[in-house]
């Protein structure tokens, strides 16, 4: 079994869920023995650059000294192709990014979905006509190579899934992570509403990484649902050691970490973190992210006159995230809409016990964790009292949480994808 | 020939109502009245009364021959008063019947007989007057909540002057030993014991509409040829079961209420078998030996134990903190402090915090109020956090 596989991005670029599960799903896969052509775009930073290039295991950035990993890239071909197309890009962000560039759009002829094709290595003005350059070249790739499957990641890759279905007529996968509607709640970008219900309507097979995620592909995209399977994501949990890091106050901590975007619920944090401070002087509330919504939250949280007890730390990554959960009583995660979410099982790892919302795939395969509706600020709060003060409830999290965290793994995804890569050849 | 002994437990908790970590300190009332209501009215409509009619028309047709009995905690009392006093009225015509052996339990269907003496004695005391008030007779055969048995428990009841007790014919207790003899207490041989059958009993209690089970449907028929197949030196069939069981667990389209119509009247016929009240029984029969149970047993779960409401985290400390409390509240002599403090132990609120069927689903959730053990839990300590406040209130 040989799988063309389009992704977003992949260790050690990465820059949120999306690489870490493609990174743990080709693993898994190719411990089962699918080999893979995994295709990913990035920006060069060289104008001049090939338009793509191939790379094998000594030049990609991760350690490749056990024999799993060996293994793993003899699996595993990997290329790169130029673009701007980065993670978690929207039209108007691309717009933002790239509007100083010069731009030479006359020789941007190429459309996705005609069957002409033709080539340069300019980028596209705008962030859809980049999503088309990136199609045109999936097709010149999968001209290029043999496989009996392809599958794509995610809406900017459903257009080149696409059009190496069409060169090649292999059955086509595309695996959905996130929709429209979990980014933008009901104001959707309709541009990208269209290449999503596209790729679904082209795709032979469709993954949704929760059944709240399948339901929306079914309801909001009108897609036949015998077509549609969830498939929940793993876990990678390595050995986790404390970090050497106490906390410099006295008080209990309660953590929301995440993006802070409308998808996240942090408003709804905000509002319980009030109730909660207003009953309970020993607290305090840490809201660690950015977002387009982060200068509301500090508006908010002075306006309610409780910024002595509610702090803003900004982005974290690596090592800060590991020190965030190590002072952390609390994990609260209130999307209004997560497909699956990741974050709340690294807390569980770092043995915090966690707060999620209804709202997320997450919550169909989790018991150790306290499941509430994102909206419910009362019980929310309620919620957050109850972990702080009632230890029985501590205790038992972390006696169990972890180890249910560790039964989500990888090795089960593959080989449910790989069944659905069988059903098709 | 042999004995059929039915007892029927009868039971229901007052629920909490959702009490948030702010009400703690501002709202005393913990109680959902509600919902407390409406499943007394739904289950007495499905249930009780139908139930109640069915066995007392049995009753009149077989002229006294058969026989039931029932055990109601205090808190199902209190409850039929408020809400469903037409059902306590038709269990006071059953006892009017001379046919039907009303049990003592404790008050509030409690584990208190796993933690206070004391206390186990004064609930039993409350639940046995309730009897007396409503029904007009006053128990002689003994219930625990849930079952639960162990030789210490059956001794305390010995000493409250019980002279027999109702137990799980638990397989790790048993061994060898079939439960369908009469057995009597390890350590005062004068308390007798009887131990329920659980097949017989689980194939209509649990068993009987599920269409997957090999033996779907069960028929009264069908059922005596099961009770025929027992040893003939065996004396004793207990079929202990929730009262629940009729027009509610098995609804009355599964035809569970035909099947009650017809089997007794089919077991009299057939010349084999009686019906007895457990005292009776205790009057009648010898005993078989002793039973050793150092250990609690109940009739709940595969494990017969008592991790339905006691062993994990959440459990453990609710139970403590509620118990710990015992001294202080009885030392206020305030009796609505000390009649709130006894409807928490209700052992429902207990179960409501078991983790064991994260893994098996759907039974436990059944009448459940929360959507997991630990919004329980929180729920539950947030009340325990009121009353700990009012308590100390009252102590200053």
């Amino acid at each position: 079994m040989k799988v063309l596989m389009f992704g977003w991005e992949f260790p050690p670029h990465i820059t949120g869920g999306l690489g870490t599960a493609c990174y743990g799903l080709t693993r898994a896969l190719s411990s089962l023995g699918v080999e893979m052509i995994f295709v990913v775009p990035r920006l060069f930073g060289d104008e001049n650059a090939p338009f793509m290039r191939l790379r094998n295991a000594s030049d990609i950035e991760i350690a490749t000294d056990t024999e799993e990993q060996k293994l793993f890239w003899e699996k595993m071909q990997y290329i790169e192709v130029n673009s701007r197309i980065i993670p978690y890009l929207d039209p108007e962000l691309y717009s933002r990014l790239f509007e100083n560039t010069l731009l030479n759009t006359e020789d941007i002829k190429y459309r996705i979905f005609s069957k002409k094709f033709s080539f340069s290595g300019e980028y596209g003005p705008n962030l859809m006509e980049e999503v088309s350059r990136y199609a045109v070249i999936a097709s010149a790739i999968a001209l290029q190579n043999n496989f009996e499957v392809i599958h794509s990641h995610d809406w900017l890759t459903y257009p080149a899934g696409i059009a190496a279905k069409e060169v090649s007529g292999k059955p086509l996968v595309i695996h959905v992570h996130a929709t429209e509607f979990d980014r933008s709640g009901e104001n959707i970008n309709q541009n990208v509403y269209d290449i999503e219900r596209k790729g679904m309507l082209a795709a032979d097979r469709i993954i949704t990484v929760s059944n709240l995620t399948r339901k929306i592909v079914i309801e909001k995209y009108g897609i036949s649902e015998d077509k549609v399977f969830t498939v929940y994501n793993g876990v990678q949990t390595g050995n986790f050691s404390e970090p050497d890091f106490t906390r410099g106050v006295s008080e209990k901590i309660v953590t929301f970490l995440g993006r802070i975007t409308y998808q996240k619920g942090p408003d709804y944090f905000v509002e319980a973190a009030n109730l909660v401070i207003n009953k309970d002087p020993n607290v305090r509330f840490v809201m660690a992210g950015s977002g387009d919504m982060l200068t509301r939250m500090i508006k908010r949280v002075a306006k309610l006159g409780i910024a002595d007890k509610f702090h803003f730390t900004g982005f974290l990554k690596g090592a800060d995230v590991h020190r965030m959960f190590a002072i952390s009583d609390v994990y609260v995660m209130p999307s209004v809409s997560e497909p699956f979410g990741i974050s709340p099982l690294e807390a569980m790892t770092a043995n915090v016990p966690v707060i999620i919302s209804k709202q997320s795939g997450v919550s169909e395969i989790l018991n150790h964790a306290i499941k509430i509706d994102f909206w419910d600020i009362d019980e929310m709060a309620d919620s957050i009292y109850g972990l702080l003060h009632y230890e029985g409830l501590t205790t038992m999290f972390k006696k169990y949480g972890r180890s249910e965290v560790e039964q989500l793994k990888w090795d089960h995804a593959a080989f449910r994808v790989k069944e659905i890569y069988e059903s098709l050849v | 020939m042999k004995t059929i002994c039915f007892y029927f437990q009868v039971h229901q908790p007052f629920r909490l109502k959702r009490y948030r970590f702010f009400d703690i300190g501002h709202d005393h009332y913990y109680f959902d009245d509600y919902s407390n209501r409406t499943i007394m009215r739904k289950v007495a409509e499905k249930c009780y009364l139908p139930a109640n009619q069915l066995f007392l028309d049995l009753i009149h047709k077989m002229n006294g021959a058969f026989k039931i009995s029932y055990s109601i905690s205090g808190v199902a009392i209190e409850q039929f008063e408020k809400y469903a006093p037409d059902v306590m009225d038709s269990f006071k015509r059953l006892a009017d019947t001379g046919c039907v052996e009303f049990i003592a339990e404790t008050y509030a269907h409690s584990l208190a007989a796993l933690k206070s003496e004391e206390e186990f004695a004064a609930q039993v005391k409350i639940q046995t007057g309730l009897v007396e008030k409503h029904l007009g007779m006053t128990p002689v055969s003994f219930r625990n909540t849930e079952l639960i048995y162990s030789d210490a428990i059956g001794e305390m009841v010995a000493n409250m002057g019980y002279k027999v007790m109702l137990t799980e014919g638990a397989k790790h207790v048993l061994g060898w030993k079939s439960p369908n003899f009469m057995y009597c207490n390890a350590i005062n041989p004068r308390l007798k014991v009887l131990l329920k059958n659980f097949r017989l009993s689980d194939d209509i209690a649990f068993r009987f509409s599920n269409k997957a089970w090999e033996e779907w449907p069960l028929t009264a028929d069908k059922y005596i040829d099961w009770l025929n197949s027992s040893d003939d030196k065996e004396e004793v069939i207990n079929l202990f079961m929730d009262y629940e069981t009729f027009g509610e667990h098995q609804w009355a389209e599964t035809g569970i209420f035909d099947f009650m119509k017809a089997f007794p009247e089919m077991a009299l016929h057939s010349g084999n078998y009686k019906f007895m009240t457990p005292s009776e029984i205790a009057d009648t029969l010898t005993p078989m030996s002793a039973i050793h149970v150092p250990y609690p047993i109940s009739w709940a779960d595969e494990e017969r134990d008592l991790t339905a409401w006691l062993g994990n985290e959440l459990q453990d400390e609710a139970f403590k903190k509620l118990y710990d409390l015992e001294e202080k509240v009885k030392a206020t002599g305030n009796e609505q402090i000390i009649k709130e403090w006894r409807m928490l132990q209700t052992s429902d609120h207990f179960y409501y915090l078991c983790t064991k069927w994260f893994s098996d689903g759907d039974v436990h959730k059944y009448f459940n109020p929360y959507d997991s053990p630990y919004s329980a839990f929180i729920n539950y300590m947030n009340v325990i956090s009121d009353f700990i406040i009012r308590l100390n209130k009252l102590q200053k």
